[in-house]
């Protein structure tokens, strides 16, 4: 029987087609996925721990390297010539889009890292493991932001998602660590198998799940009853919008930010919003744009909801971490109505707002990660009384990121804001524009409160503590505080590229498209 | 393959869907949610090979197939987090799991 077998494998008439793939163009993911299991390898194998800090070095060394090789992709994209491209079988899209996302995600991993070192090292906790998590989690963020096939985006979706749960878990002596992780890991597992049946019902509706075919499907054809294409749709804004913490599916938010490891946080905070909300626009701004009557009310409705849920839970808080769970869901919000304005400047304005939004909150949960004491407690609003003198360039610091979270004028935070209402108001959402601002207004309470309790004097005011920080934590503070400032006075050049960033459906038949290299492709 | 049978699988992922959503939601027991969560998975591993035997194309099967892995290495993560929680309370109760609140 094995001998037939074997006659048949060898004579199958059927030739196995090799898929090009333009490796160029894969290089950051790969980066990231070889270097976190260059680090686990060798983590297991050094006979005894490398000295404190060197697996952070080399996980903001692997993210720079990434970086770099995502510069020859932006130009290459950008070239008039050359364009953007698709590859795997037109399962990968490499335009502007993916490559000014894939920076994002990235300087998302070097401030989390540079978080993480000291904080670790207070925790007794050093090892390799939350690196390596991160860059894994980092290279299915890139491959949600570059997805151009439903499989992929799932894929990418879940390499994100079953890192950050362990990521969230990672405290192994803190209960409320592991209350995180376990709800993030129920509700994420759950909505990601709505996603995925949503997934299933666009492939029962369409036929593919590549989005350019999805797409030129939908142009195409009038389908006679829709009701299949809708209701996947509606199951994918379930996955997305509990990935970017949308109202009504932020439940988990407050808690599991508040239990799961401070830098944890910080890359939850931003790197995962980033891929989340990459993902959606893809999909819906792209793959979908001929259903945008259906989709645009019901985002609308979402951006709403998530604003006013944001901002006005965040007055009630009492906990700095959970106040701003609560003001990074306004920030989706936010980034929600410049999706629901669906035009170009809509997605310039959310990129430029996640390109921001990055700098700040990580930032902010990398102070959160110093003030804390150890065991990862210390988190309330009363801890932070008395800060301004213990730490005095740690409080100012942190007051400027929360103003530019506020949106103040002469941070990034500001022209963040600004797109994105000049975009909604563009769109015909003046009604969308007007309760932004308004819970704007409404947030910017709480972080005044936070900035009160730590320049406050007065009787409540604690005995003075030492505050360590540490270098790398220091370091992290200055970067995100000098691309808050600087984009906040000249914000031109990240508005140029985040205009320039636009993504693209590609048709496959376009030959030169497909293959980057100009070879013709193999047999 | 035709319209009817399409929608006896359809059916039976929707009705298999839906009792992992109700595992989900109604059971406290952080195991039964794990296999409910499974549940759903697999009905969409239903789903997607109906729809792919239906349009003809494999694109279905094998997007199946990347679904078990996943669900595989999610179901192990899972089961990581719930012993930890075990060993640390003694229970696997999910309403015990609530130390946070507001």
């Amino acid at each position: 029987m094995l001998a037939s077998l074997w006659q048949q494998l060898s004579d199958s008439p059927v030739p196995i087609d090799s898929v090009d793939l333009a490796w160029a163009g894969l290089a950051p993911v790969m980066i990231l996925i070889g270097g976190a299991l260059l680090i686990l390898a060798v983590d297991s194998l050094v006979p005894r721990r490398l000295r404190p800090g060197s697996y952070a070095l080399a996980t903001v060394l692997l993210a720079a390297g990434a970086m770099v090789a995502a510069v020859p992709l932006w130009q290459r994209v950008q070239d008039a010539e050359r364009g953007p491209f698709a590859t795997a079988a037109g399962a990968i899209m490499v335009d502007g889009f993916s490559v000014f996302a894939t920076f994002v995600i990235l300087s998302a991993v070097i401030l989390a890292a540079l978080s993480f070192d000291g904080w670790l090292r207070r925790e007794e906790m050093d090892g390799a493991e939350p690196y390596v998590l991160m860059l894994l989690s980092a290279s299915g963020g890139v491959m949600m932001a570059s997805a151009n096939d439903l499989i992929v985006m799932f894929l990418g979706l879940e390499i994100l998602s079953i890192a950050v749960y362990v990521l969230a878990a990672m405290h192994l002596r803190k209960i409320t660590s592991q209350e995180a992780g376990v709800k993030y890991f129920v509700l994420g597992a759950f909505s990601s198998a709505f996603f995925l049946y949503g997934i299933a019902l666009i492939y029962g509706g369409t036929g593919s799940t590549n989005l350019v075919r999805i797409a030129t499907y939908l142009s195409a054809t009038v389908l006679g009853d829709s009701g299949l294409v809708l209701a996947g749709l509606a199951l994918l804004l379930v996955g997305f919008g509990f990935k970017v913490a949308a109202a009504p599916f932020h439940f988990w938010a407050p808690d599991v930010y508040q239990g799961a490891p401070t830098p944890s946080v910080a890359w939850m905070a931003s790197g995962v919003k980033v891929a989340g909300f990459a993902g959606l626009l893809r999909v819906f701004y792209l793959a979908f744009s001929t259903y945008r009557l259906d989709w645009q009310p019901v985002i609308f409705v979402l951006a709403v909801l998530t604003m006013l849920v944001g901002s006005v839970l965040a007055v009630v808080q009492t906990d700095v971490k959970r106040m701003l769970a609560y003001s990074s869901i306004n920030h989706a919000g936010f980034i929600l109505v410049a999706v629901q304005a669906a035009t170009a400047a809509g997605v310039q304005a959310a990129l430029f707002y996640l390109a921001a939004y990055t700098f700040m909150v990580a930032g902010s949960f990398g102070v959160i990660a110093v003030v804390s004491r150890k065991g990862d407690i210390g988190t309330s609003l009363d801890d932070y009384r008395g800060l301004s003198r213990d730490r005095p360039v740690v409080a100012f610091a942190f007051a400027l990121l929360l103003l530019a979270q506020a949106g103040v004028p002469l941070t990034s935070g500001f022209f963040a804001k600004f797109y994105v209402i000049t975009a909604a108001i563009e769109a015909g959402s003046s009604t969308l524009a007007i309760i932004a601002m308004i819970t704007a207004v409404i947030s910017s309470y709480v972080y005044l409160r936070i900035i009160v309790a730590m320049y406050g004097a007065g009787d409540d005011v604690p005995a003075p503590r030492t505050i360590p920080l540490p270098a790398a934590a220091g370091l992290a503070l200055v970067i995100s505080l000098t691309v808050t400032m600087s984009v906040g006075v000249f914000p031109g050049t990240l508005a140029s590229l985040a205009e320039r960033a636009t993504p693209v459906l590609i048709p496959e038949s376009d030959p030169g498209a497909v293959d980057p290299s100009g070879v013709p492709p193999g047999p | 393959m035709d319209d009817l049978l399409l929608n006896q699988f359809l059916l039976l992922g929707a009705v298999l869907f839906c009792i992992g959503v109700y595992g989900v939601l109604a059971r406290r027991n952080a195991v039964l949610v794990l296999m409910s969560i499974e549940l759903i998975l697999n009905a969409v591993n239903i789903n997607l090979i109906a729809f792919g035997a239906f349009w003809g194309s494999i694109t279905g099967s094998v997007f199946a197939l990347f679904v078990i892995a996943i669900a595989a290495a999610e179901v192990g993560v899972g089961l990581a987090i719930v012993l930890l929680i075990y060993r640390n309370r003694r229970s696997v109760d999910l309403d015990d799991v609530a130390e946070m609140k507001g």
